[in-house]
């Protein structure tokens, strides 16, 4: 198991019956009296052993305290309504970052996939091709080493190598610290590449346009169901290698229908960045997220001319 | 999966509440997690526990509210229940569903000893 995340104690899901399908009851509404104890079984469902508590339904028990009591001096139970999301903190710092990004016209995407899908190849061709029409910089995430950066530096481009020690994915945070030392030009692209992991990285919003999943035709094309976070999180998939498919046992249609059922609007590029096979559509897309990008930031700025205009 | 960070997300969302609602000790921490959401109820227990030590949180339990997946099926042009990404719609059996409910993951509630009134 991952001894930082406790990324491999698995989904605890032994199975599946045959035939009926396990509905997870609808979310209790009760809330329980806080000095009761439930007999919590440490069972994964564990909204089940929850009393539905119908009498308690839709309110909140202030002043259930052992004593039943406002008693002063005796202490109370309270139930605070909270309503936050665990990953508020994250999705503000990504907000900040997809502020900061659009106020330059940058175009910026986080590239995500498993270990040695091709990730840093494939940025490596699609920068060579594109530096000269973009200015491209490129944040790469690892939990250690530069070799990374070290290769795209190599093409020309500037990189910043962010590595995450025991961490297993990049957070907004540690971009939003990334960006002003990379000294972006406005209208570029800005390439993130995450932490090679198909798990974790599906949760954190980095302030991105878009996360882009890469698949390769080495891996096997159920990865789409085995690893279905990352590929609904996505807006694009670029299935790779695809210079490989005569030496594999890889059926890349069916890897596309897996993909399309965990995400109907998955965009899907078949490319290869060993030969550049399929990069045109690849590369049209991403002209246009920049075009888009640059307009957006034209706008802005037009629109604070006229407010500075008044 | 970085269940880590999520308790410690927890903790940062328990801690601002200690000191916004002046309560120093919590007796449980009630979430609502999405069938569809990408987090991992026994592993995120396990850091939950380890991530509290040391707060206002310390030792409390850590309660979980599940909520049914919904998506969206483009054919039917309706709502239905979903339990995975990949499930197709239990009516017309398409995999043309897109999530829409079920994916979050939030603090709900604390269950809080507040001061002794009076002393």
């Amino acid at each position: 198991m991952c001894t930082v995340c406790g990324c491999g104690a698995g989904e605890v899901m032994i199975g599946r019956p045959s035939g009926t399908a396990q509905r997870k009851s609808a979310p209790t509404t009760g809330w329980k009296v806080a000095s009761v104890e439930t007999a919590h079984d440490d069972s994964h469902e564990h909204v089940e052993v929850h009393t539905p508590a119908s009498e308690h339904a839709g309110h909140m028990h202030f002043g259930h305290g052992p004593a039943h009591a406002h008693a002063p001096g005796l202490s109370q139970h309270e139930m605070v309504r909270i309503e936050k999301d665990i990953l508020g903190k994250n999705d503000r710092f990504a907000d900040a970052n997809r502020g900061w990004l659009a106020g330059r016209g940058i175009f910026a995407l986080n590239l995500v996939s498993s270990p040695g899908s091709g990730k840093t190849t494939l940025l490596c061709k699609t920068i060579e091709i594109l530096s000269s029409r973009v200015a491209v910089a490129v944040i790469e995430g690892d939990q250690q080493t530069e070799f990374d950066a070290e290769r795209i530096r190599a093409t020309g481009a500037p990189a910043l190598q962010i590595n995450t020690g025991k961490g297993c994915h990049l957070d907004a945070a540690m971009v939003g610290q990334a960006l002003p030392r990379l000294a972006l030009t406005d209208n570029s692209l800005l390439l993130i590449e995450n932490v090679g992991n198909l798990v974790c990285p599906s949760a954190f919003d980095l302030g991105e346009a878009h996360k882009v999943v890469i698949l390769s035709v080495t891996e096997g094309e159920d990865k789409p169901l085995k690893y279905p976070d990352m590929f609904a999180a996505a807006d694009v998939m670029l299935l790779n290698k695809t210079d490989l498919l005569p030496y594999v046992s890889f059926d890349a249609d069916k890897a596309v229908e897996f993909a399309l059922r965990v995400n109907p609007r998955l965009k899907v590029f078949r490319v290869s960045a060993t030969t550049g096979e399929g990069f045109d559509g690849w590369l049209g897309w991403i002209e246009s997220g920049l075009a888009a990008a640059a307009a957006g930031c034209e706008d802005g700025r037009e629109e604070k001319a006229l407010v500075a205009g008044y | 999966m970085h269940e880590m960070s999520l308790a410690e997300g927890i903790r940062g969302i328990v801690e601002d509440a200690a000191i916004a609602q002046g309560f120093t000790k919590v007796n449980a921490v009630v979430l609502e997690v999405g069938a569809l959401s990408s987090v991992e109820v026994e592993a995120l227990r396990f850091c939950f526990e380890v991530v509290m030590k040391g707060t206002v949180a310390e030792g409390a339990r850590m309660e979980v509210e599940a909520i049914a997946g919904t998506g969206w099926c483009m054919p039917c042009a309706k709502s239905v229940a979903i339990d995975q990404l990949y499930d197709p719609c239990p009516h017309c059996g398409s995999y043309q569903v897109q999530a829409t409910g079920g994916t979050e993951m939030r603090v709900k509630a604390l269950d809080v000893q507040t001061a002794p009134a009076g002393v």
